[in-house]
């Protein structure tokens, strides 16, 4: 079983830098990213959010967003998406960044979210 | 029971999108203090793709036309209002072949808003207006004075989800958005005769 990570945001600089963060700490962990809208603004789209689920190779995916809407067009994309992917309601950098150093030296999912736990705060 | 039509479905929708257009800027006005100001232009950007996608065409049920709805909603909305509304379409799309009583419909709505923004009643958020909204349907009829006082009593709650949460006590004084545009959505409902 492979784990790749997926970052949603309202803005695609955060995504991608959050993204590049983590793969940075996991270079063999995929990582892919949503940001912003359909055309370029700030906000949250469904479409942009399947488009990273569908992009990552791995089997089953952890997923991370930063506040409200994406969490809904994130929570939209999961239910549509053909893989298993779990959302974490945790602190955006923190999580993702864990969640990929800890896919990266071979924890199984449980291991992954027992640490994730403590980063809950939404 | 109050039935709903494929026919009467459509001028709702109709009566909806226009009066979005009308109060774009009333809406968005209100998103103003307490929100990021979008969401008149959102919601008139998605019922411009509603629009598109149902105007003119046939619609063997309910469930092929809001299917229709909630994809153009989710695609084009935007913001929390994109998924709230799509979901709210998709859920009614879901029963629509085999149910046509609005009463169900619009608590099968309601409960698909609850599920995917976690809001209950007293937030301030669109779920205040739908509540008494099912609630009255559900019991034989809705009027006007049901969806303006629904609406109304946002102004006075202290926002529990979304952008104006991270307001607070600020909220208090301002009606939620989300609210008076399901206020046009139910306002439109009524103007079909569909409780008439």
């Amino acid at each position: 079983m492979s784990y790749g990570i997926v970052v949603a945001s309202h803005v695609e600089d955060i995504a991608r830098g959050v993204a590049n963060l983590a793969q940075q700490a996991a270079k063999d962990v995929p990582i892919t990213f949503a940001g912003g809208t359909d055309d370029g603004g700030i906000g949250s789209s469904m479409t942009k959010i399947s488009a990273a689920i569908d992009a990552n190779g791995a089997d089953e995916l952890l997923a991370f967003y930063d506040l409200g809407s994406a969490k809904m067009n994130l929570d939209m994309a999961v239910e549509l998406a053909d893989k298993p992917v779990h959302v974490y309601d945790v602190a955006l950098v923190e999580g993702a960044y864990s969640a990929a150093t800890l896919a990266g030296a071979g924890l199984d999912l449980a291991g992954i979210e027992a640490q994730l736990a403590p980063l809950k705060i939404k | 029971m109050t039935e709903l039509t494929v026919n009467v479905a459509q001028q709702w929708l109709d009566g909806f999108a226009a009066a979005i257009a009308e109060h774009k800027d009333y809406l968005s006005e209100l998103d103003t203090p307490i929100g990021d100001g979008d969401h008149g232009s959102n919601m008139a950007r998605g019922l411009a793709a509603v629009q598109e996608a149902v105007d003119g065409k046939e619609f063997a049920n309910l469930k092929d036309l809001f299917k229709s709805v909630a994809m153009a909603l989710i695609s084009k909305v935007g913001g929390a209002s994109g998924p709230l509304y799509g979901t709210a379409f998709l859920e009614m799309a879901k029963l629509g072949d085999t149910d046509s009583d609005l009463g169900d419909l619009l608590a099968a709505a309601l409960a698909g808003i609850e599920k995917r923004g976690g809001a209950t009643p007293g937030d301030k958020t669109m779920v205040d207006v739908w509540t008494p909204v099912v609630q009255a349907v559900q019991a034989g009829g809705l009027k006007q004075s049901d969806v303006d006082a629904a609406v109304n009593s946002t102004e006075a709650m202290v926002a529990r989800k979304g952008r104006a949460s991270y307001l607070g006590e600020r909220s208090v004084g301002h009606l939620d958005p989300g609210s008076m545009s399901s206020g046009y959505l139910f306002t439109a409902l009524i103007n079909t005769g569909v409780f008439a």
